[in-house]
């Protein structure tokens, strides 16, 4: 019987012939509303973005053409954008990039070049290649982000976990502790942070890392209360198993999922909160860039007059935390039942 | 080692309070029984009589907190289980006594191969090599009827069935050769053919091993004939003991009648009304006053909401024909059955 393959086969074409052309017009309009400068600015912005839209929606029909079945394709740009520029960021000093940071060798450098004259993505106002300096910028802030997670995740996780396996007094505590840490507004203990200390790497992921503690002792610990409650502890605990054994064998294992996917949130939130920091001028200092103050540098007037200076950090920084949304998202989705149905 | 014609296990007076919100659970209220070695005790009772917090108890996983008080005594292998600090009761886990919990689908680590599961008890325990630990893991996969032993090893809980997951359970209960095993409920959970089987297959490791074992169970039907003697437990208490052939012959408790009345025979005519206990078992927060089991009890006394009746050894009948001396039996009842049972028909041994 040939009915089911022509079946199937119809509505591929069907996909196929539609999700192609919106591709394309998508990709045409972007470009056009991107280089054209026959209308004023705030239609172009809203061409580009119905432009990239149709693109998506184009590119998922031919997705589902080709595959066969549905695929996710932002999720599947999402993870495309985190590969190319966490690969940049951790190749950066290898490639043949411009100048990112010298501002004596910037004298010699053309300032605010547009996008294209010899500069990928132009230069600033002391002659750096921002293109360069987006990259060096994603490298600092992805460094910082990451760095705060681990700290949290490692250190909020364990307290999490012992607190919920232990309960008593210990539970009290770290309950009060984590619970003041939440009451203080994130901003103004960053703000008081950035203050005491000196502006380095490690000291605003230290900072960032407080933001981190609290939800993920909360975290670890509802998880920890459920799975302690579980047979299978009582059955390990009946085999001689120590306590020690029950928390590192037992219990983590089942807590680690749900806290690694709310580190992938988390992770978003921090690169926010990081640049958020460096805009304010009191996290990374320039001339090392990080997209914060990258942004910062379109001040005063820099912005409608050279609007790709703070065009091009803000986008990196939209699609890294968009992506990282996304896939913590699905991360929680799969593996933390519990945060996902909250 | 204490001399073998001590019993390997002696429950005193056991009490068990749970301190909650709505008050003082007295899920075990004064309970004593003694299990002697490689022999097989059957406790019974509804849910909620309080068996598991029995056999928990015993272990000593469940011991005096924060929350809870324990009361009584128990003497394992003459040790005092209630006495020892935390780290010498815990050696006793695993070598000395074992579990089998009621439902192997949550008393196996989900994201814990098979093979894990034994091994680390194995290698805890007995301190042997990895290569050690995976032989005896297959041997004792084997001796539970496991078929491919060595593939089981790297499966996880949830592709095994239940009845092979409680096989699993079984094994690593058995892993380190316990004296006792205590197997609460262990075929609850699944279905009936597989229920069989497992009664089954522990009724021959008991033997093999020549180990104790305390089988926990609602239904008296599973513990006949697969036990040496029975306690029957109504709302924390002892209501009923004696050997089973002579517990089955003729209960002489109204709650253990109407137990083994609830129980299908095959011998019965076709039709037969099985007799479901009416009601449901008290409140362990607020017991009633006097025998607990008087508000069910079909032949209920005026005296019998009064005192709460003490558990008295009886004396041996004379239509059953064990000598005096080996007739132990004990029954709390102010009014104990008598003739009904005697002359019920029907097979004494239940199966
Ligand atoms: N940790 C606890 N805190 C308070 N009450 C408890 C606790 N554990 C058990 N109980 C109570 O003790 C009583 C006896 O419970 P137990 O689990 O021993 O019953 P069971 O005879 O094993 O029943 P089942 O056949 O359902 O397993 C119940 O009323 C229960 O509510
Ligand atoms: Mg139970």
């Amino acid at each position: 019987m040939l009915a089911p393959d022509t079946r199937a086969a119809h509505p591929r074409r069907t996909l196929l012939l539609t999700g192609l052309p919106l591709l394309v017009a998508g990709l045409a309009l972007a470009g056009w509303a991107f280089t054209t400068e026959v209308v004023v600015t705030i239609v172009r912005m809203l061409l580009l973005a119905a432009g990239v839209l149709a693109a998506i929606a184009g590119l998922g029909k031919v997705a589902h053409a080709v595959c066969g079945r549905a695929v996710d394709v932002v999720l599947w740009l999402g993870i495309g954008w985190l590969t190319f520029i966490l690969g940049a960021a951790i190749l950066a000093p290898w490639l043949p990039l411009g100048n990112h940071d010298d501002a004596v060798a910037g004298l010699t450098a053309p300032i605010f070049a547009q996008p294209g004259d010899g500069y990928l993505l132009g230069t600033n106002n002391y002659g750096l290649d921002v293109f360069s300096r987006a990259i060096h910028g994603a490298r600092t802030s992805i460094l910082v982000a990451l760095l705060a997670v681990l700290i949290g995740t490692t250190v909020g996780g364990l307290v999490g976990m012992v607190s919920g396996f232990v309960r008593g007094t210990t539970d009290r505590l770290v309950g009060i502790v984590s619970n003041s840490l939440l009451a203080v507004p994130p901003l103004i203990l960053l703000i008081a942070l950035g203050t005491v200390l000196d502006p380095s790497v490690r000291s605003i992921a230290f900072a960032l890392s407080l933001l981190t503690i609290p939800s993920m002792v909360r975290l670890a610990r509802a998880n920890t209360i459920t799975v302690a409650e579980r047979e299978f502890v009582l059955a390990a605990r009946a085999l001689g198993a120590s306590r020690m054994r029950l928390l590192r064998r037992e219990i983590l294992p089942n807590v680690v999922l749900p806290v690694l996917s709310l580190a992938v949130v988390m992770i978003s939130v921090l690169i926010v909160a990081e640049a958020s920091l460096s805009f304010l001028g009191i996290g990374i200092q320039p001339p090392q860039p990080t997209w914060g103050n990258m942004i910062a540098e379109g001040q005063g007037g820099v912005m409608e007059e050279h609007p790709y200076i703070v065009v091009v950090p803000s986008v990196c920084l939209f699609l890294t935390v968009f992506s990282f949304n996304l896939l913590g998202e699905k991360a929680q989705a799969r593996w933390d039942t519990r945060s996902a149905k909250l | 080692m204490t001399a073998p014609t001590t019993p390997l296990l002696v429950v005193d007076d056991l009490r068990t309070v749970f301190h909650t919100a709505r008050g003082a659970v007295r899920a075990v209220d004064g309970v004593s029984f003694t299990v002697a070695r490689g022999e097989t005790l059957g406790l019974v009772g509804e849910s909620g009589s309080g068996k598991s917090v029995l056999g928990r108890t015993v272990m000593g996983l469940i011991a005096t907190g924060a929350t809870t008080t324990v009361t009584g005594s128990v003497l394992l292998d003459g040790q005092d289980v209630h006495g020892l600090s935390r780290g010498r009761r815990r050696r006793l886990w695993g070598p000395e006594v074992a579990m089998v919990f009621q439902d192997p689908m949550t008393s196996l680590n989900p994201v814990k191969r098979v093979g894990t599961h034994l091994t680390e008890t194995l290698r805890r325990h007995l301190d042997c090599s990895r290569a050690e630990a995976r032989d005896r893991a297959v041997d004792l996969l084997r001796q539970v009827g496991i078929p491919e032993p060595a593939r089981r090893l790297r499966q996880y809980p949830h592709e095994l069935s239940g009845g092979m997951r409680q096989r699993v359970v079984i094994a690593i209960a058995l892993a380190c050769d316990p004296r006792l095993l205590i197997a609460d409920e262990p075929t609850t959970a699944l279905d009936v053919t597989v229920q069989q089987q497992i009664l089954d297959l522990l009724g021959s490791l008991v033997e093999e091993r020549s180990m104790a074992m305390v089988l926990v169970s609602h239904d008296l039907g599973a513990v006949a004939g697969r036990t040496d003697r029975v306690q029957v437990m109504y709302a924390g208490r002892t209501v009923e003991s004696g050997r089973t052939r002579d517990v089955f012959a003729a209960p002489r408790h109204p709650y253990t009648e109407a137990l083994l009345a609830s129980i299908p025979q095959l011998d019965a005519p076709p039709h037969t009304v099985l007799r479901a206990i009416e009601g449901t078992p008290p409140d362990m927060a607020r017991p009633p006053a006097g025998c607990r089991f008087a508000p069910r009890c079909a032949v209920r006394h005026d005296d019998c909401a009064g005192a709460m009746p003490a558990l008295v050894p009886l004396s041996m009948p004379l239509s059953v024909g064990s000598p005096a001396a080996s007739y132990d039996r004990e029954v709390a009842c102010h009014h104990p059955t008598t003739s009904a049972a005697f002359a019920a028909p029907g097979g004494p041994d239940g199966r």
